[in-house]
């Protein structure tokens, strides 16, 4: 299935020219320690400096700040509200009632925002939490057997899995290969421990490779894996540096299809960067698993640009020296011959809303949370709900890569006073639209210093004012995969949306329009700069004529390409910015 | 101006009172003596005048010794200063090679973050390069909002002695392309500066317009900027300065009617406090000030109390009413003289007696019978609670005559005019209380806070203040003890230390409730302890945690260090609360004294009164 150019002449392996700064920062970090056992004794300041700023990323954590206030702070000559937004490893998203119970009451205790936010790395996210309670947050977590290793910076970030609750059997299996592939591919460096959990610094040996995996200076760039179990593609394969797609033979897994070179983030106005499709390097046994991702990162940490960080990524990789050398690189590295890619079809990339039985004889619920933000708002008590369920629950919680929750393993006695709870607390509103389902955004403000417009703030009405379009329209019951984000890099993957918003300033969104149901596409940019009236206007116009125009059952995202009102995008450097 | 001539003199002062006994010193030891005796009271206005005048004695061949220090200077000026103002590092990463560039060609070059730029000191920039981006909509990268700001604004002054040249970097895709590199540049235009090189708008590939921008400008400034000519005239400037004595002009009977000119929030939004930073700008009047000293405000009372007072007295406020000012008795209507010649928002004890008297009240009665209940209650209870609680029959002029006449409200002055020049800044924490179902607010605080509109005129004065002042000698360390609003006279303290380039360690001990909402001029500090004019600060905020610390405890946390530090000569401040703090504060010391100096608590409390007796301990607590 790659659309991509597969062959360069006399490829450039390595990037030669003056190294990225970052690259400095993480050579000189020792491990990625850098000084932040002295940032975090210091009082004058709520943030980190310099480089630990940034190397507090590879620990899972992000400097923020609030940014609705930043200019009302600096006339009050206070330092911006300096805290940390933290990211946890959840590998496939799976978390116990025990853990949520007291992930529940840290949010409660120590965070300036008071909710839990699950994220499109199938994980969450604490936000607001002030340097004082930093250790606290991290030594809570370790207490409940969690971590955020790893799960931001220039390392392999969280491990998706496709939350998929009916075959239980083989979710188990791909699940338990997502969390092996997480650990295999986690610094080994003790930093965290040492830093977080106040664990005694071991000097190393001479000769001891610390990172074998990694290296010293650990990848070019952020780098992504996931294990998907087709038809369903909720975890977006091409937003991902590396996957790994189940193939199985009656119910049972027997490897995988890898593929490789996903990946969303772009910059504005910088057209050597672009959103691309990853690439199927074909089928290997699932013992094989551990060894080909090995390869595929070291081969990326070898030959990934390290000059220039906005084409340092897997994808950019490819494109440069051809898909055959990397993969020809990987199979040499691995010494492991890729056979061909076993078939297989996604169909879709949403969640299933309500209960559905598993083949295990348990029950499952999946649960909409709009944003993913798990907080009690007025009449829809959502952090209450969770709370008191996971009081009575008896299986698990399952996060899923669409930033909803699934109430996994019930037993057929306790479903009632499951749902119960979850009617209570409005967490079952059966009056949900499609288009709601099927929408979605990153947190952008006002936490997210890279933002640029509002995203999760402007979501639910902006679905509001959609589905008020569709039903004018004629298309009630139809959705269009939407989604929004705050600035182009991507984690609110509108790069596989059907109409995909991307904060360009304040108020102001470039939309792309064409991707389609299964994410097997990437969109094509339709306008630039339109305003909050000129997106719904846009909306209406192409729905009234999509409503008029398709073909029957044709999805908004091929109608468009059909029609001719974007091009396709195949290849993408050649043709995502084509004018 | 003042700035860049008191570098010599004060300079002069250090290296003679630092080596007295050095032959190659400029002064003899009685020459000394009585230089520095008849500098003693110089304000620093004074100090700025005398230092030109000797400056210019020694460009006349009188004082030989002196030249080089001028020079100095002359040369100091020439700088190419280059500000960037950033949003994502690209603004900065130009302004990092532009500093290559130019220091390969020999120019002296200062690069900083506009938001680490004193705006002000523009007006003694020669060459000044921007680099700066926009954001999306056309406003300034928040580092730039001040600068900003400040250019754009009406403070902003003439620069006809400046040559600039502005790099601005956008996206031409906005609306607003390059928008803020735009207005710096017109507005240099507009205040009168000189455009070297024109102004060079990058879109997203910057780089070969940026790097040709770069070339350009460093070719053009390299002849001007890498010369060193004749030194800076500094004589004529000087005339300019206001003459002795034009202080003492302003009394507390005839205050300066001078322009408020700021009222800014310098608590959180969610802080428990309101407190303020107040400027005032003193103009041309001439009115100068130390640092230590305090300003005494002129107010009116709230004209909405006075109504709500006059109709619970049942008074018309048409009443005629007459007063002693200045010794002299004029008439009032009540309404005008409640307003501005009494006092309604503090209560004396001597009122509850009479107002209990006046209205055969037995809850007021048994207060006014004793001294203590009656100080305390009066000091929660305005005049307008005391007469809500019982009715009384009396005339105005009898309930004018039980009032106090309305007195200004002194506050630590919280600059520096080596600095700020001409103005003056306070910091002012808003007293404010609920009463019977009203929010009562402080007279003189609310006055400020509330009532008082930027460009209104504040009746002020100077009330000196010669038991807080900052060492003599520029290397002597100091100790600084300022929780809460007492951190005003270490701001001015800091900003002196600066402009004199004083070489002594600085130790700040703040403390407030939260670190979030109540850090007083916070990004001040950091960047004092950035630059290293600060060498150490320590923090108590009192409710970030279960149990209560405050500035005492961090003393204690840092006894020995603090000891050393008095042994080696430190000078030690307190301002602040009087009753508790500073009280706790020296009971910590005594303890601190007692146990690293091996002495008993006796011997301790003596040391202190040593270190008194010897200008080395001061306080300015209320």
């Amino acid at each position: 299935m790659s659309s991509n150019f597969t062959k360069v002449e006399n490829p450039v392996l390595i990037v030669e020219g003056k190294q990225a700064d970052n690259e400095r920062m993480k050579a000189e970090s020792d491990y990625l320690r850098g000084t932040i056992k002295e940032d975090l004794a210091d009082r004058m300041t709520g943030g980190f400096t310099g480089d630990n700023s940034q190397l507090i990323r590879t620990h899972g954590m992000y400097q923020q700040d609030d940014r609705d206030i930043r200019a009302e702070r600096q006339k009050q000559k206070l330092e911006p509200l300096h805290n940390v937004m933290l990211r946890a490893r959840l590998p496939g998203g799976i978390i116990n009632p025990i853990q949520w119970l007291a992930i529940d009451k840290f949010a409660d205790d120590y965070t300036s925002y008071g909710s839990i936010r699950l994220t499109t790395r199938q994980t969450f996210q604490f936000h607001g939490v002030l340097k004082p309670n930093i250790k606290l947050m991290h030594q809570t977590l370790h207490s409940i057997g969690l971590d955020s290793i790893a799960t931001a910076g220039d390392v392999n970030r969280n491990v998706l899995c496709t939350s998929n609750p009916v075959e239980s059997e083989l979710h188990q299996e791909a699940y338990e290969w997502a969390t092996k592939l997480s650990e295999h591919l986690l610094p080994k460096t003790r930093a965290y421990a040492e830093i977080w959990l106040d664990e005694v610094r071991v000097e190393t040996t001479e000769g001891e490779v610390v990172e074998p995996i990694l290296g010293s200076n650990y990848l070019p760039r952020k780098f992504k894996t996931t294990v998907v179990i087709p038809p369903n593609n909720d975890i977006d394969v091409h937003a991902n540096d590396l996957n790994f797609v189940a193939i199985s033979k009656d119910g049972k897994l027997i490897g995988f299809n890898v593929l490789v070179g996903g990946g969303l983030a772009m910059t504005h106005g910088d057209n050597s960067t672009y959103p691309r499709c990853a690439d199927d390097f074909g089928f290997i046994p699932k013992e094989h698993t551990l060894a080909i991702a090995e390869a595929v990162v070291t081969t990326q940490r070898d030959w990934g640009n390290r000059v220039n960080r906005k084409n340092a990524k897997t994808k950019y990789t490819l494109d440069r020296v051809g898909v055959d050398t990397f993969k020809a690189e990987v199979e040499r590295r691995a010494g492991i011959n890729f056979s061909d890619s076993r078939p297989y079809k996604f169909t879709t990339r949403g969640d299933s809303f309500g209960w559905v039985a598993g083949i295990d004889g348990k029950y499952h619920l999946t649960l909409f949370i709009e944003n993913g933000r798990i907080l009690d708002f007025d009449g829809k008590t959502l952090k209450t709900g969770m709370r008191e369920i996971a009081k009575i629950h008896q299986g698990d919680f399952r996060l899923t890569a669409n930033q909803n929750l699934i109430v996994a393993g019930v037993a057929e006695a306790d479903k009632a006073a499951i749902e119960q709870l979850a009617r209570e607390h409005g967490l079952i509103n059966d009056s949900l639209s499609n288009q709601r389902k099927n929408s979605m955004a990153c947190v952008s403000f006002p936490t997210c210093p890279l933002a640029m417009a509002e995203a999760e703030r402007y979501l639910p009405g902006l679905v509001d004012d959609v589905e008020a379009i569709l039903t004018k329209n004629g298309l009630k019951d139809e959705s269009i995969i939407l989604r929004v984000t705050g600035c182009p890099n991507g984690c609110g993957r509108a790069m596989l949306a059907e109409i995909g918003l991307i904060g360009k300033g304040p108020g102001k969104y470039n939309m792309y329009l064409g991707s389609d149901v299964a994410g097997s596409r990437v969109p094509k940019l339709y306008k630039e700069n339109l305003d909050e009236a000129a997106v719904l206007s846009e909306i209406d116009a192409l729905t009234a004529r999509w409503s008029a125009e398709r073909n029957d059952g044709e999805a908004f995202g091929d109608f468009v390409i059909r029609a001719g009102i974007v091009e396709q995008v195949i290849v993408s450097f050649r043709d995502f910015h084509h004018a | 101006m003042g700035k860049i001539v008191m570098l010599p003199e004060q300079r002069l002062l250090k290296q003679n009172t630092s080596n007295s006994a050095n032959k190659s010193s400029a002064l003899d030891a009685n020459q000394l003596a009585s230089l520095q005796q008849s500098v003693a009271d110089y304000s620093s206005l004074q100090l700025a005048w005398a230092s030109g005048y000797l400056a210019a004695k020694s460009e006349q061949g009188q004082n030989a010794q002196l030249a080089p220090v001028a020079a100095a200077v002359a040369v100091a000026a020439k700088t190419l200063t280059i500000l960037y103002a950033s949003q994502t590092g690209n603004a900065k990463g130009v302004a990092g090679q532009l500093e290559k560039s130019a220091k390969a060609a020999g120019i002296n070059v200062v690069l900083k973050n506009i938001a680490d730029y004193k705006a002000k000191s523009i007006k003694n920039e020669t060459h000044l390069l921007i680099v700066a981006s926009t954001n999306g909509e056309g406003e300034p990268p928040d580092d730039a909002i001040e600068f900003h700001e400040f250019l754009l604004g009406k403070k902003a002054p003439k620069l006809p002695n400046l040559s600039y040249s502005v790099l601005a970097l956008g996206d031409s895709s906005y609306e607003f392309f390059c928008k803020t590199g735009q207005d710096f540049d017109e507005r240099l235009q507009a205040l009168g500066a000189k455009q070297v090189s024109p102004r060079v708008d990058c879109d997203v590939d910057y780089d070969s317009d940026s790097e040709s921008w770069t070339l350009n400008i460093v070719e053009t400034l390299k002849e001007e900027l890498t010369q060193t000519d004749a030194p800076l005239a500094t004589v004529s400037n000087i005339g300019d300065l206001p003459t002795a004595g034009a202080a003492s002009v302003y009394t507390k009977q005839k205050p300066l009617a001078a322009e408020f000119s700021l009222s800014q929030k310098i608590t959180g939004r969610d802080s428990a406090k309101d407190v303020r930073h107040i400027e005032i700008d003193l103009g041309e009047s001439g009115l100068t000030y130390q640092v230590g000293d305090a300003l005494g405000v002129w107010f009116e009372n709230d004209e909405q109390l006075v109504a709500k007072l006059l109709t619970e007295l049942n008074f018309s406020g048409e009443e005629k009413i007459s007063l002693k000012v200045a010794g002299e008795v004029e008439q009032f209507t009540l309404k005008a003289a409640l307003i501005s010649q009494l006092e309604i928002t503090q209560t004396a004890p001597s009122f509850i007696e009479f107002w209990a008297n006046a209205s055969k009240n037995t809850e007021l009665v048994a207060v006014a019978s004793d001294k203590n209940t009656a100080r305390e209650f009066a000091g929660v209870h305005q005049i307008i609670d005391v007469v809500s609680l019982a009715k009384a029959d009396i005339d105005a002029q009898t309930f004018v005559d039980a009032l106090r006449k309305i007195t200004p409200r002194l506050y630590s002055i919280a600059s520096a005019q080596a600095e700020v020049e001409e103005e003056v800044h306070l910091t002012v924490g808003i007293v404010s209380y609920e009463a019977n179902g009203d929010t009562r607010t402080g007279g003189a605080s609310g006055f400020l806070a509330e009532r008082l509109a930027e460009g209104q005129k504040v009746r002020i004065f100077v009330e000196h203040n010669d038991n807080f002042r900052l060492p003599q000698a520029d290397d002597t360390p100091v100790i600084m003890i300022g929780p809460g609003t007492g951190v005003a006279p270490f701001r001015a303290f800091m900003q002196e230390r600066e402009a004199r380039d004083a070489s002594g360690d600085n130790w700040m001990f703040f403390g407030d409730q939260t670190f979030t909402q109540d850090f007083l001029y916070q990004t001040e500090w950091q960047n004092y302890l950035k630059s290293g004019l600060l060498t150490r600060m320590d923090l108590a905020f009192s409710r970030d945690q279960a149990e209560k610390i405050y500035v005492q405890d961090r003393l204690k946390e840092q006894a020995a260090d603090v000891f050393a530090w008095l042994e080696r000569g430190a000078h030690l401040y307190i301002c602040g609360d009087g009753n508790r703090m500073a009280k706790d504060v020296h009971q910590t010391l005594v303890e601190i004294i007692a146990e690293h100096g091996k002495l008993s608590t006796e011997q301790a409390e003596d040391y202190l009164k040593s270190l008194r007796s010897n200008k080395r301990y001061q306080k300015d607590v209320y």
